[in-house]
């Protein structure tokens, strides 16, 4: 089962709430999905009309464990500034620590994050640290404090999914802490692809919110995580240059 | 009083707590997080926080996010 800082996680799919056509496709898409980690964001409350914004509405924190994030954020002091108030709602003292350092590719801001990483960690938070798919950061964030380093699979909302599975296994078998693989996946095969690369789980959001049947990719997407987690536990078979046949030689009619 | 709150510029007729701001504006205080001058207002004391002429008030909740 994934534990992260103690605490134990039924699933191994995490996924976001934004960008759903609807509050109605998104609370399906999520249950489908089998998640218990969803991610949220902290904005300004509409002050001019009833306050239907809010995603509490939508999602029961009884039943869902939610993560807030620091989206948007472009500095160590404004993703602090967020995280803070995100514990202040009093769900819980994990954050998903994002610093970005590009509009254009949303990357992150690897020095800004280690940064935030270590005052967040020294108040106290859990932080789960969105990077890139670099070993060296991801080693930085967790001597920083990080109870979770989240590398990308590609960037956020490209969909383009899994574009170095060599970095990925490297930074899992570097790392103590758990390696939860964000961003990227565009389709079940790159979450199973993911998965099979040996790490304890993905976060994704544009990919259930942004396909045409959200709801059935959730479900596509809940199977393609086993399925990548079973077949890296199962341990696959050695590549081959060459054919070997599966059925005997020998007995064949002459 | 004037106050800005969420970046805005607010006439509000004198509320005298954040609690009182949060009912004037029909908030659920257990549904937002508020910051006064830059600073969290701690659960407990938005009741009793007081509001002051030109003060800064950011009042958040969570929204769908990624």
């Amino acid at each position: 089962m994934l534990e992260i800082a103690g605490v134990p996680f039924r699933s191994r799919l995490m996924v976001g709430t934004g960008k759903y056509r609807s509050n109605e496709e998104m609370t399906r898409a999520i249950a489908a999905s089998g998640a218990e980690v969803v991610t949220v964001a902290v904005r300004r409350v509409s002050l001019d009309r009833a306050d239907e914004g809010g995603i509490l509405h939508q999602l029961d924190p009884k039943q869902y464990f939610l993560l807030s994030n620091t989206a948007g954020c472009y500095s160590a002091d404004e993703a602090i500034r967020y995280a803070r108030l995100a514990r202040e709602a009093g769900f819980n003292d994990f954050v998903k620590l994002e610093v970005i350092g590009d509009r254009e590719t949303l990357l992150p801001d690897t020095a800004g994050l280690l940064e935030a990483t270590a005052v967040l960690a020294a108040e106290g938070f859990k932080v789960l640290a969105y990077t890139n798919d670099d070993l060296i950061t991801a080693l930085r964030l967790e001597d920083a404090g990080a109870v979770a380093v989240m590398p990308l699979a590609s960037p956020i909302g490209s969909g383009l999914g899994l574009l170095n599975p060599y970095f990925i296994r490297t930074i899992k078998s570097r790392l103590g802490v758990p390696v939860i693989v964000d961003a990227g996946v565009g389709t079940a095969s790159d979450a199973c692809l993911v998965m099979e690369q040996g790490v304890d789980g993905i976060l994704m959001n544009t990919a259930l919110a942004e396909a045409t049947d959200p709801v059935l990719m959730a479900e596509a997407m809940r199977h393609a995580v086993e399925a990548g987690r079973a077949a890296y536990l199962a341990g696959r078979m050695p590549r081959r240059e060459i054919a070997v046949p599966s059925s005997p030689t020998a007995g064949m009619l002459r | 009083m004037q106050l800005t709150i969420n970046g805005e510029l607010r006439s509000v007729p004198d509320p005298a707590t954040v609690a009182a701001l949060l009912d004037h504006l029909a908030l659920d205080a257990r549904a937002v997080v508020v910051e006064l001058n830059r600073t969290i207002v701690r659960r407990p004391a938005i009741a009793t926080t007081a509001l002051r002429e030109n003060d800064s008030v950011e009042i958040v909740h969570f929204v769908g996010g990624g």
